[in-house]
């Protein structure tokens, strides 16, 4: 009885998933029909030269996933800890790849994958550029990263669920991957729902809320996927074409037409609701709150940014941005709706008395950051943007995931319950006061250089108010951040309730089979919050993780002009070239 | 053709389609029960469904199978993409619906209600920052099971 | 002065990262090996020292150490430069932390501090920074610096950990992470009106061409909000009394010498590197500039008059000479900076003498107000003869470095014609005499029956304390002495007036 209903949620997103996967087999094979009346249109793509054996990259990127969409369940099977071993694997090899693509990428330009050997814009195109491949490697590396940690964490938090979950973040990787990679409108639409239910299905997993939060996010996340959808329809009737770069070509022509800029914003809207944009941002609190902190921290610092990343592609790379940002003044609108939501998801952090609900709305308004840089159509300010895609994820996954170790070892979350813990786990709160500063902007963390590039681009563009909100709200982020910070050094537990009893067992984070225990502790501590006394750091497969992310906070920090004049410059649209920089 | 004609024949789908999503929204947002927003975000995705295979059709064509009758102007065949795109959507939206059900029996069996108020009723009793044990609880719930469902029996 | 000649030099990074270096080792070694603890902080200062004395004779042959890291940004290198200036700040930095060290273990000891690791470990990196800031040679490696001072002074505000200690750290926070903000805003908006590079340079980069005169106005505006805030220009200064909440070596270091002249430091690097004194002339922000210090040095000095508590009203009077440094950059005259400059270094050893002072005593007799302190003299009269050198000094008493540094201020507000300001600082010398005498004359020549079983501090703390107020002396009496500041200071001001006359 009692595995039955909640195995059911998982048998019914492991079903739908498994049909979406096939579904992309179904988008090639709508691209085979199309090639008897397009054939002859295909002369127009596939000139690109590249060597030889780079052109299979976009799939091997996608291959380790694939494979594993596959081995994590059947192997899982078999022995529930093999799930956890081989999705690490997994990343690992597709960390290996992503790697390699960056690096090919940078070698040889921009690379194309025809899908079942189906010439664009007829068959589906994968294609990784510079912007993508910086993406995915980001995305890689978060996924490493979050697996390791997960693979105690799930253990010890949902025991006898490892297989589903890690056949969920797998799935969800995909979508994900799939979304960066893409180069077709309606297969970006696509994996844009692989992932988004596979994070539906993550995000129900969590407290006893979690469900509730999960659906509220699921229909809020459908109507902007719907919406893109609909945009994509609009951007089909005009132009006939679903790839990007043909539909880019025939836009020109096109630019008067009413029904275009109906289909702009409304794919700006779908997308704007996915990355949370302000004021569409209603899902985000309660979805990351009562997740699961495994869920959290693999699903905050990916899902907001990918549709940031999907923005991108669209403002400036589908259309022409200097029509979309300017002439149709949706720069403005997206500007200071991002500014709003910096300001309001910063405000709300302050007053939220729970660790985690707290970064869920400072994510809010990092994402904000990501808008406005996105939104002013300055070279410098979308170089920020594209390097707080990657910051942010850096800084959000060791932040959740610390929180989540609190969790797990004091069984609390709430904020006064921390007072003192900074001495007694003290290489975990290394790794949070690193991506704490990181938050605030404190160079040379390398949150102080997206903040570096976005305020040198809302200069350079000469918006001056924005400049300065931009500056001051890190303020904001700093009050909740050194509030914080306080607690966790410099006060002792004065108003922490006299628990004594360790619960939640803190040991080594070794492996436990005992479930049941586990389960009475976690409950005992969900009612009293002690458990504080005894806290202690966890073990490697729990510290690891979010500490090299905390150090690589610092390291991104010092090497991050290497990432904007290798990477993000060569990402750049040929509109928004910066003259003196990359390729 | 008059206006009227064209309005009818041309307009009417945008029309539907326009409707349909308002019946959607509607739905999602102001109904309290939680099966009947599922319903409407099923309704709004049809909606978009109608509006793509609009697109597609054509006057006095033929399915897009080859047909001596038709010859082989393209003209006389509808356009088969957004059908394809279209069979691509209605997998994605009943997955979609696969897991909102999912999820919703499992709201179900742990509140005993799909009414939003009930519902809020209920988080907001719970204590904020309470630990994440959602598996266990439910577990634990499941066990127990033996508490009656006072609400949302309808 | 010779032509300038930069070379390749690894030194500077050795000398900036030799305490940063200390860091893992002190927290490795914690509480449980105190001795070693305190050995890799002696070492580490004894090898800053060394290291920074010894670019001295190149600098006085005018030969600048540089050395360039790595792109911090893709125009902007993280690059070190020793220049006379920063090596003006390095020297007076590096020294006083050396003793500071020797005096900081018998004062955590003797006050039995709780997390001595975290308190030592904080300090190096503070002196970390504070050498960053000085060596740093262009605006973007300065900002990652002062940042970095910022934060890392905090955890040492703090230490105590009393609720007092909590609220100073608050009260220190929200001046100066808004003031870095301020800055943020300065260089970014420097560099997108001036994309060809942000090195400092002497007599300014900036020039009149690159942006309109009230974008350049504000800019100054908001660098002197970003800098100003550490130097407690009023009414910015609140901070700092507060921040004397943290143990005495910290107020000494920090707040007398590392912190709030790293604020000095970036007012000179401003006008004199940045905007230069001919652009300021042009856009006429000097005047402003140059009534906000003159009003704080003589408001603050009024102030310290009222505070009974002894480090409190050093820290007014901190403010005070503070703003005649200020003043000394602001009126653009090349007296005034080269009275700047040696004050930069002058009333650094004289008030870390008076904050040893006041460590001594606090240790010894946990007193802290002044009216307590009567007769104290006749119990410690090392102390309070350091302490009484010191007073002197900031008074502009002829024969210790203070009147030096303020004659020359003095000849550069006339050289200016600025007779208003001349007036401002002979007045703030009578009321510094004013707030200092009384201490002095209570000490020694009023008899307190109740200081009959108290003696000197421990020597960790009067050997230091003896040394900063023999320095003063002997810099009074022969000020080219030894760091060679004299030559130094007109070396600055040669540079920098060299364009404007």
């Amino acid at each position: 009885m009692s595995v039955k209903w909640t195995s059911r949620l998982w048998a019914g997103a492991g079903t739908a998933l498994a049909t979406l996967v096939s579904a992309v087999g179904v988008a090639a094979a709508a691209g085979h029909e199309m090639a008897q009346a397009h054939g002859d249109l295909s002369a127009i793509h596939g000139a690109a030269t590249q060597s030889p054996d780079a052109f299979q990259i976009p799939a091997m990127v996608l291959a380790p996933l694939l494979i594993g969409v596959v081995l994590v369940p059947a192997l899982g099977r078999l022995r529930r800890s093999l799930a956890y071993q081989v999705t690490v694997v997994v990343f690992v090899a597709y960390l290996a790849v992503a790697l390699k693509a960056l690096t090919t990428v940078l070698a040889h330009g921009t690379l194309h994958y025809k899908m079942a050997g189906w010439m664009p814009p007829v068959g589906i195109e994968w294609t990784l550029d510079a912007l993508s491949a910086f993406v995915v490697l980001v995305l890689a590396v978060v996924a490493v990263m979050v697996a390791i940690y997960s693979g105690v964490a799930v253990r010890r938090q949902n025991p006898e669920r490892e297989v589903p979950f890690f056949s969920m973040m797998v799935v969800m990787m995909l979508g994900l991957t799939g979304m960066v990679m893409t180069g077709d409108l309606f297969n970006l639409y696509v994996f844009f729902e692989v992932s988004s239910l596979s994070a539906y299905a993550l995000m129900a997993v969590g407290d006893r809320k979690a469900p509730v939060s999960s659906f509220r996010y699921l229909l809020q996340g459908t109507i902007g996927a719907s919406s893109y959808l609909m945009g994509v329809g609009y951007l089909y009737v005009l132009t006939g074409s679903l790839n990007m770069a043909d539909v880019a070509s025939l836009l020109p022509h096109l630019l008067g037409n009413p029904a275009l800029t109906v289909a702009l914003v409304l794919m700006v809207a779908g997308l704007g609701l996915k990355m949370a944009l302000f004021p569409m941002h209603l899902w985000l609190p309660d979805a990351y709150t009562y997740a699961s902190s495994t869920s959290t921290a693999i699903i905050a610092p990916v899902m907001t940014k990918v549709s940031a990343y999907v923005l991108i592609r669209m403002i400036y790379f589908v259309f022409d941005s200097n029509w979309v940002l300017s002439d149709l003044h949706l720069g403005f609108v997206v500007t200071w709706l991002a500014m709003a939501g910096v300001i309001w998801g910063s405000v709300m952090a302050i007053a939220q008395r729970d660790v985690k609900r707290m970064l869920a709305y400072s994510s809010i308004a990092q994402v904000g950051y990501i808008g406005v840089g996105i939104g002013t159509g300055n070279p410098w300010a979308l170089v920020g943007a594209i390097l707080h895609i990657m910051n942010h994820a850096t800084m959000k996954s060791s932040l959740f995931m610390v929180t989540g170790i609190v969790e797990m070892q004091t069984g609390t979350r709430r904020l006064q319950n921390w007072n003192g813990l900074g001495r007694k786990m003290p290489w975990t709160f290394l790794a949070f006061t690193l991506a704490a500063l990181a938050m605030v902007g404190v160079p040379p963390t390398n949150g102080f250089f997206s903040k570096w590039y976005l305020a040198l681009g809302l200069a350079g563009a000469k918006q001056w108010v924005l400049l300065v909100l931009l500056v001051l709200s890190s303020l904001l982020t700093a009050g909740y951040f050194f509030r914080l910070l306080e607690r966790i050094y410099a006060r002792t537990g004065e108003d922490v309730g006299s628990g004594s009893a360790r619960v939640g067992e803190a040991g080594d984070g070794g492996v436990r089979e005992d479930g049941g225990a586990n389960a009475d502790g976690v409950k005992l501590a969900g009612a009293s919050g002690s458990g504080i006394a005894g806290a202690r750091d966890p073990g490697l497969a729990l510290l690891l993780p979010p500490l090299l992310l905390g150090v690589g906070t610092l390291v991104l920090g010092l090497v991050n002009a290497w990432f904007v004049t290798e990477v993000i410059a060569k990402a750049l649209p040929a509109a928004l070239r910066i003259p003196g920089l990359g390729g | 053709m008059d206006g009227f004609e064209v309005f009818f024949v041309e307009k009417w789908p945008y029309l539907a389609t326009v409707l349909m999503i308002l019946i959607g929204l509607y739905g999602m947002v102001l109904k309290r029960n939680l099966v009947k927003k599922l319903i409407g975000m099923n309704i709004f995705q049809g909606a978009i469904i109608l509006f793509f295979i609009i697109h597609g059709w054509k006057r006095g064509a033929t399915v897009p199978v080859y047909d001596e009758a038709f010859g082989d102007l393209p003209a006389n065949y509808v356009n088969p993409i957004p059908h394809g795109l279209m069979l691509t959507a209605i997998v994605v939206s009943v997955a979609t619906t696969g897991v909102a059900l999912a999820l919703l029996s499992l709201i179900y069996k742990r509140f005993g209600t799909l009414e939003e108020d009930e519902l809020l009723r209920e988080l907001r009793a719970e204590p904020a920052g309470a630990p994440s044990s959602g598996e266990m609880a439910s577990q634990r719930e499941d066990v127990e099971g033996a508490e009656p469902d006072d609400g949302g029996q309808r | 002065m010779d032509a300038l000649h930069t070379f390749h030099s690894t030194r500077p990074l050795w000398a900036l990262l030799v305490s940063l270096l200390a860091i893992p080792l002190i927290v490795a070694t914690g509480e449980r090996h105190r001795n070693l603890r305190e050995t890799w902080t002696i070492l580490a200062a004894v090898a800053k020292t060394v290291l920074v004395w010894s670019m001295l004779p190149w600098v006085l042959q005018g030969r600048v150490p540089e050395i360039s890291l790595w792109r911090i940004t893709p125009s902007v290198e993280l690059a070190l430069r020793v220049d006379t200036l920063g090596l003006v700040f390095a020297i007076v930095a590096s020294t006083l932390w050396l003793l500071t060290s020797l005096y900081s273990i018998g004062y955590v000891r003797g006050a039995g501090e709780h997390k001595q690791t975290r308190y030592f470990a904080s300090f190096a990196m503070c002196l970390h920074a504070t050498i960053g800031i000085a060596f740093a040679a262009n605006l973007v490696t300065f900002l990652i610096f002062f940042e970095m001072l910022s934060i890392a002074t905090y955890p040492l505000v703090i230490h105590k950990e009393t609720p007092v200690a909590l609220a100073a750290g608050r009260k220190y926070l929200s001046f100066v992470l808004p003031a870095g903000l301020m800055l943020l805003l300065a260089v970014v908006l420097t560099a997108s009106i001036h994309p060809g590079g942000l090195d400092f340079q002497a007599g300014g980069f900036l020039s009149g061409d690159d942006a309109s005169r009230v974008l350049l106005r504000w800019i100054f505006l908001f660098f002197i909000l970003g800098v100003g805030v550490k130097a407690a220009i009023m009414p910015l200064q609140s901070w700092l009394p507060a921040a004397m909440a943290a143990p005495t070596p910290v107020s000494a270091l920090l707040h007398a010498v590392a912190v709030v002249k790293a604020g000095v430091f970036g007012v000179l690097r401003v006008t004199g590197y940045v905007y230069g004194p001919h652009l300021l002339k042009d856009i006429g922000v000097w005047t402003a500039l140059a009534w906000f210090a003159g009003v704080t040095l003589t408001v603050a000095s009024l102030l310290a008059l009222r505070q009974d508590n002894l480090k409190r009203r050093l820290a007014y009077s901190t403010v005070g000479h503070l703003s005649y440094i200020v003043l000394g950059a602001a009126i653009l005259t090349p007296y005034g900076l080269i009275g700047s400059v040696l004050h930069l270094m002058f009333h650094a050893t004289m008030k870390i003498t008076l904050f040893f002072c006041a460590g001594a005593i606090y240790v010894r007799t946990h007193k802290e107000q002044i009216s307590d302190m009567v007769g104290i003299g006749r119990q410690m009269p090392i102390t309070m003869g350091a302490f009484a050198v010191g007073s002197l000094g900031l008074a502009g008493i002829p024969g210790i470095n203070g009147f030096f540094s303020k004659w020359n201020l003095a000849l550069g507000t006339a050289q200016g014609g600025q007779w208003i300001f001349l007036g401002l600082l002979v007045l703030s010398g009578v009321l510094n005499a004013a707030y200092f005498f009384p201490i002095v004359q209570q000490a020694f020549f009023r008899r307190n029956p109740e200081f009959s079983s108290y003696g000197e501090a421990s020597m960790w703390m009067v050997v230091p304390l003896a040394l900063t107020a023999l320095m003063s002396l002997v810099l009074g009496l022969a000020p080219n002495l030894a760091a060679h500041a004299w030559d130094l200071a007109r070396a600055v001001s040669a540079a920098v007036m060299g364009g404007a006359g």
